[in-house]
């Protein structure tokens, strides 16, 4: 699997050996893998092959759960974020997040933004009215909310919501995003939304996705990784992994004769 | 053979006619206490119930420093049980993943909940009536703090689990320390069930005697000093509904219908508040 890392010419994260435990279980096994600077990098592969997981170590969200860990390394610009001096939450200042579910918090459109961007910058009522703005506008949801910013965030549509909560994420201005299967829960019109965002995004931040729909892989990465039992099985082009796979498993799965 | 349809139709039927049936009986009783204590205590519900104090035998006279020093023993020892509720139930939720604090916590706290009042009071007796020499406004707010406490700890734990654990990983993944994500994302998501928790610790502690018969005692007069005996209504209810006087046994059922009335009426308040927060999460 060495030669992955090469395929990708501009690296933002390195991975190297990593594994990962749930307790005794073994759900990652000696990853080696890079992600490309500001393209978009899709995970696929069957339910429970890692792909999650994987996601979930770039900003340790593991470690929120006692009985998880990680070995390994995950190097972003030349650091590596499993070290265990590493400062968890400027980590996460860097890496923002967009979960399965929208998670809206029990605020206020304005406030949700908010929230993170007061855990770093001090910024002036009228600095953080603009940045509000500024993050709406980049997850297209500005027009739909910009009269009711003091609505709770609860109240919105699913695909709002989830709109909203890559806003919030972006707000901070992270260098990366990682989008874990975010339209799974969203209506097709949604989705199109969403994916036509993703594709605006990766202008700016290096972009990391779970999907468990090819299609949608096929439609929005550069490059695709295609995992099967906490392996990494292939990583490419997404043009070359889609048409002409250099795995066989990895043909059998898009092709769709298994998973 | 009855074919598989109909068959359903009996099984459902018969359930159905079984939990209705249990439900009536349940609500028979309940009408049936209500409509007892209506009978009785509008009757004797007059203004002086509100204006005058608990008279001697013989004489007329009302409820109002029974009234006040139940009030304020339920407002003193729900401020007092309160926050330590909520941060234990808090701990208990959010930090205590690790070790065995939590599960010993947990586990006397279950016990506590169980507990019976008169225990929680004969307690309070023995560790401060017995020290200070007198029962008093304080020692009555005590015992029902102590009351309060457990109910208060159970609701907040199983509110803050309710909230779903992506909420946390959300606010965490923007980079919030923990007490941020606990303070401003986790508790203001389970703030309507926690205030219920505390609505439904109110209305326990508000018809509690055991624990005041010990500690708060009674007073005769009006009396706002905490310091001193305090004048409550279910002590005042226990004494006049089993004295032979007449105009006591009116007052009694006066001041049963009054709790009554109020612990229905938080109740109804507790289960509309947590419907609102049910349907906006």
């Amino acid at each position: 699997m060495k030669m992955d890392i090469e395929i990708v010419a501009n690296p933002k994260i390195i991975i190297k050996d990593l594994n990962f435990y749930y307790g005794n279980y073994r759900a990652l096994k000696d990853i080696n893998l890079s992600i490309a600077e500001k393209r978009v990098t899709a995970f696929i592969g069957p339910s429970g092959c890692g792909k999650s997981t994987l996601l979930r170590t770039f900003n340790r969200m593991y470690q929120l759960y006692p009985k998880q860990k990680a070995t390994g390394e995950i190097m972003l610009d030349g650091a590596n974020i499993l070290d265990p001096k590493q400062d968890l939450n400027m980590l996460r200042a860097k890496i923002g997040m967009v979960f399965q579910k929208p998670t809206p918090f029990p605020m206020s459109i304005y406030d949700n933004i908010s929230f993170g961007v007061k855990l770093y910058e001090n910024l002036s009522r009228h600095d953080m009215e603009a940045r509000v703005e500024w993050a709406l506008r980049k997850a297209a949801l500005w027009n739909e909310v910009k009269d009711i910013l003091k609505q709770s965030g609860t109240s919105l549509s699913g695909g709002q919501q989830q709109r909203l909560c890559i806003a919030r994420a972006i707000a901070v201005k992270p260098q990366v995003l990682l989008l874990d299967e975010p339209t799974s829960a969203l209506d097709p019109i949604s989705t199109a939304h969403i994916e036509k965002l993703v594709d605006e995004l990766k202008e700016e931040f290096t972009i990391v996705i779970v999907t468990h729909n090819m299609q949608q892989a096929a439609r929005i990465s550069d490059y695709t990784a295609y995992m099967y039992l906490g392996d990494l099985i292939e990583l490419g082009e997404t043009s070359s992994v889609f048409t002409n796979p250099k795995r066989k498993e990895t043909e059998d799965y898009i092709t769709g004769r298994f998973g | 053979m009855v074919n598989l349809y109909t068959r359903r139709r009996i099984i459902n039927a018969a359930g159905l006619s079984v939990s209705v049936l249990a439900m009536l009986f349940g609500l028979f009783w309940l009408c049936w206490i209500l409509f007892t204590l209506l009978a009785h205590g509008l009757f004797s519900l007059t203004p002086a119930v509100f204006s005058q104090m608990t008279p001697p035998p013989g004489n007329s006279g009302g409820l109002l420093n029974a009234i006040a020093g139940s009030l304020i023993m339920t407002v003193v020892g729900t401020l007092i049980g309160t926050p330590i509720g909520i941060l234990a139930g808090t701990y208990l939720a959010e930090f205590g993943h690790r070790g065995w604090l939590a599960p010993v916590t947990r586990f006397i706290n279950d016990v506590l909940l169980s507990a019976p009042s008169i225990v929680i009071g004969l307690f309070v007796y023995e560790v401060y009536v017995v020290k200070v020499r007198h029962f008093s406004g304080w020692a009555g707010a005590f015992a029902l703090a102590i009351l309060v406490i457990p109910v208060v700890i159970r609701t907040t734990e199983n509110m803050l689990r309710l909230v779903p654990s992506t909420l946390r990983e959300a606010a965490a993944a923007l980079g919030a320390p923990q007490w941020k994500v606990v303070n401003f994302i986790t508790l203001r998501a389970a703030r309507a069930g926690i205030v219920t928790g505390v609505l439904l610790a109110v209305a326990r502690i508000s018809g509690e005697t055991a624990p005041l018969l010990f500690t708060a005692l009674n007073n005769q007069f009006w009396s706002d000093n905490m310091d001193q005996p305090m004048a409550n209504l279910p002590v005042v209810i226990f004494q006049f509904a089993m004295s032979p006087y007449d105009d006591w046994q009116k007052l009694a059922w006066a001041g049963a219908l009054l709790i009554t009335a109020s612990v229905l009426t938080l109740n109804i308040v507790a289960r509309v508040l947590f419907r609102q927060s049910a349907t906006t999460h």
